[in-house]
């Protein structure tokens, strides 16, 4: 039973990283730009969350928790939406090709993180923000220090888990109930058409994917302080999470209510080969193990078969994604 | 009556092209106005700028003798005005009633439910059938054009422009459409037609404005004007609107297809055993509805459709005493037998050309495999671009511009030139002059006549029977897949194709494609 339990606590945790690296790409996309960048903005987040939380802590006379929070967010969601901001020029003002954009914007992401990190690891392998990281991984108050296991199921996490959820359902709520979540859907799907109803292309597109860059680089922010328990190190993970998120976004038909089960789904699909086999009682040799991890993209393609066979068009992506807008083309 | 529109000296250009030169017309409060003209004269360009697609390179545009800058669709609906466009500005994922709601003022309340109240409002005083409920791309084309007029009356339009409304309408649906405008007329609105259907022009309209190659012509009086004065007008000299048949001369069987059965991706029997003959020095005109296997039918003698088994195509070469069976060949391999077929497809863009691409590339896409070594040959396809230009007229700025700036009308003169160009022995034509206006089509006309005297055998797919009747030495006609006829064009009437064309029951769901 603990053993489940574990998985479960990690692989919420692992979820919650790429649900907001899905749900900010799946607001980008429904605008019909399709970022690449997830990557490179989630580790722009991350590191300008950790960045500033590591120095609050360090130079403020006495470091409150929520103070840290508030700007750690609001730094990674600064640096994401710069992240986006970038992008949007690039694409849309400029209308370069948005794949090759994209995928810039992942080693600009990693690059700036990296380079930057170094002044902050200061030689060492990795450096921690231990207050950053209480604050951000703090329970629930009533979570007392030994809960029942299906307790800790379901409490045994940080805000940010919680609010990924909420924000999910926002999202959803947006995008189906309300006229702004209508025009953006007309102008991911048929930006001509929008245009022609008087939708300001331009600036939708713009919002969309730098709300959207921002919510992506919390996934980043969530990973560094909470998930890898404050710690900053010189890795490639975060890359490897932002193509998942990516992933995710496939996976999940561009729904962001799918995106909360299709997330811990992942997370599930991710940790299996650490606890599947404990919980069988099988020995599996350490090889596997990079193979096993394979497995959430593996669904994502057995996903994207099923979607185009049945040809719902409802769950296809949105009709003009990855293409530029021109008003006068002809 | 009171001026609506009044454009002032109005230019916009395309790079090198003039879309309008120095354009200005009126149009008035409870008129119905056609703009008439040839492809690439400016029609559209002209009235995208009414509603704000374009802006003008320089002049004025005055509303209700106001001058007003109409920087993007917004303004042009704040103005009252509304157009709905050839290629219809439609979600196709989303519902009749969301696409009427889209981009309505942010001002409002999102309300569905009383977005669909006041579109059924419009509907019954109009007379239209529409569910607003139902998603776009389960509509057929006259559904998705009404919820279009639908879309721009909800925005309370007092000047409404149509881009050729009647492009893809049956003749019944035409006439509705024109009983709902005759309708607005009535409610004192300004009601532009784009049009190049000159039978139309005359029924609807009280005037007429001309445009010819960016220029505005002039204006008359519907009452005042015959198809023979507008055509002049439109084109600027005298056209013959007579079609020449000349007599086939010695009938060689060129192409003889037996019990050809082509079965679709979706298991629905498209083709069912047609069986006919095709003559060097004649056109075999294949009339029917759209989308009753006119298109499967070509595609399978070209080698781009499997039949089933026990078809067959047999093809005669000229001075060759055996066939030559071409199903199961693919086209290079067609081409490779020495078979000069040549296939002129419905989809100009998709099929028959790339439209990044220029003339001189677009004309190696025949010739690609020839040249020294892995070299291509450019000499020879860029000297065929420009003799295409030269001899068919081809307005473009040059034969390295992509063939997708051009205008419908010049790209199909330069697949045609193209085909031709191959010297074919049967030439297939999947509706010509289909969007093309009439001194296009002529020229397309003339150019098959020339080919049937050349001894080509000619296959022509249309779908205007009165031209079908008057250019055709036989007629084919397909209903469902199957033959219903094989009538001789000189004797034929319009009524006994006409029967023969519903004369099966019509297979349902892809019938209005």
């Amino acid at each position: 039973m603990s053993v489940f339990v574990s998985w479960i606590l990690r692989a919420v945790a692992f979820g919650t990283i790429i649900m907001y690296g899905a749900m900010g790409e799946t607001i980008t996309e429904k605008s019909g730009n399709l970022n690449l960048g997830v990557p490179g903005i989630m580790y722009l987040g991350g590191f300008a969350g950790f960045a500033s939380a590591y120095y609050y802590e360090k130079n403020a006379a006495s470091p409150s928790g929520v103070v840290c929070v508030i700007i750690a967010l609001v730094c990674c969601i600064l640096a994401s939406m710069a992240g986006g901001l970038i992008f949007s020029f690039i694409t849309i003002t400029l209308r370069a090709n948005q794949n090759v954009t994209g995928l810039a914007l992942t080693t600009f992401g990693m690059g700036v993180a990296n380079f930057f990190g170094v002044f902050i690891l200061n030689g060492a392998s990795y450096t921690a923000a231990p207050l950053a990281n209480k604050a951000f991984s703090a329970r629930l108050p009533f979570m007392t220090k030994n809960p029942a296991p299906v307790l800790e199921m379901f409490f045994g996490y940080g805000f940010l888990v919680y609010a990924a959820i909420v924000l999910s359902v926002v999202l959803h709520r947006v995008l189906n109930k309300t006229k702004v979540g209508l025009n953006l859907r007309a102008v991911g799907e048929n930006p001509a058409t929008a245009d022609a109803a008087g939708i300001n292309v331009t600036k939708y597109k713009y919002l969309a994917t730098c709300i959207g860059a921002g919510i992506s680089g919390i996934g980043g922010l969530y990973y560094v302080l909470d998930y890898n328990q404050g710690i900053w190190a010189t890795t490639d993970q975060i890359e490897a999470l932002g193509w998942l998120a990516l992933a995710l976004v496939i996976f999940t038909t561009w729904r962001p209510l799918n995106g909360i089960w299709g997330a811990y789904l992942f997370g599930v699909l991710y940790w299996l080969y650490q606890f599947l086999p404990t919980i069988l009682g099988l020995h599996v040799p350490g090889y596997m193990t990079d193979l096993i991890q394979m497995i959430p993209y593996v669904v994502t393609i057995i996903v994207l078969i099923a979607v185009s066979l049945r040809k719902k068009r409802e769950s296809q992506p949105p009709a003009s994604l990855g293409v530029a807008y021109f008003r006068e083309e002809r | 009556m009171e001026c609506a529109i009044q454009f002032k000296n109005i230019t916009k250009t395309f790079g090198q092209v003039v879309a309008n030169k120095d354009v200005s017309m009126e149009v008035y409060h409870g008129e119905i106005l056609s703009v008439l003209g040839e492809n690439g004269s400016g029609k559209t360009t002209l009235m995208n700028m009414l509603a704000g697609i374009y802006y003008q390179d320089s002049g004025q545009i005055f509303v209700n003798g106001k001058a007003v800058e109409i920087r993007s669709p917004k303004d042009a609906f704040a103005l009252g005005i509304g157009m709905v466009h050839q290629h219809f500005k439609l979600v196709d994922v989303f519902t009749a009633a969301e696409n009427i709601a889209l981009g309505l003022d942010k001002s409002e309340h999102f309300d569905l439910k009383k977005v669909k109240e006041q579109a059924r409002a419009i509907c019954d005083q109009y007379h239209f059938e529409l569910d607003l409920d139902q998603k776009v791309y389960t509509m057929s084309v006259s559904q998705k054009q009404t919820l279009e007029i639908v879309k721009v009356l909800y925005r309370k339009v007092d000047i409404l422009i149509l881009d050729e409304p009647t492009a893809v309408l049956t003749p019944q649906e035409t006439e509705k459409l024109f009983e709902v405008i005759r309708n607005m007329q009535k409610n004192g609105k300004a009601i532009i037609i784009i049009t190049h259907k000159l039978q139309e022009v005359l029924s609807v309209s009280d005037r007429v404005a001309i445009l010819r190659k960016g220029e505005y012509v002039g204006a008359v009086a519907t009452k005042e004007a015959s198809v023979q004065s507008l055509t002049e007008m439109m084109v600027g000299k005298k056209v013959d609107l007579n079609i020449e048949r000349p007599e086939p001369k010695n009938r060689i069987k060129r192409l003889d297809v037996k019990n050809l059965t082509v079965i679709n991706s979706d298991g629905i029997k498209v083709l069912d055993s047609v069986s006919f003959d095709a003559f060097e020095g004649e056109i075999l005109g294949i009339a029917g509805v759209s989308g009753n296997g006119q298109k499967e039918l070509l595609e399978a003698i070209a080698g781009l459709q499997a039949a089933e088994k026990g078809s067959s195509v047999q093809f005669f070469a000229p001075f060759k005493m055996y066939s030559v069976e071409l199903l199961g060949k693919t086209p290079k391999e067609i081409r490779e037998a020495g078979i000069h077929l040549s296939f002129v497809p419905e989809d100009r863009l998709g099929m028959g050309l790339v439209g990044s691409m220029d003339m001189t590339g677009n004309m190696m896409l025949k010739s690609y495999e020839k040249g020294k070594f892995f070299l291509l040959d450019r000499k020879s396809p860029k000297q065929l671009a420009e003799q295409v230009k030269d001899t068919l007229e081809v307005v473009t700025p040059g034969i390295s511009t992509p063939v997708s700036r051009l205008s419908g009308g010049n790209v199909q003169k330069v697949l045609v030139g193209r085909e031709i160009a191959e010297s074919p022995i049967v030439l297939m034509t999947a509706y010509a002059v289909r969007g093309l206006d009439i001194n296009t089509s002529y020229t397309i006309y003339h150019l098959l006549n020339e080919q049937k005297k050349k001894g080509v055998a000619v296959i022509y797919v249309g779908e205007d029977l009165d031209v079908l009747l008057e250019l055709c030495d036989r007629i084919l006609v397909l209903c469902g897949g199957r033959v219903t006829g094989l009538v001789d064009g000189r004797t034929t009437t319009k009524e006994e194709v006409g029967r023969l064309m519903t004369a099966a029951p019509m297979r349902g769901g892809d019938s209005d494609e």
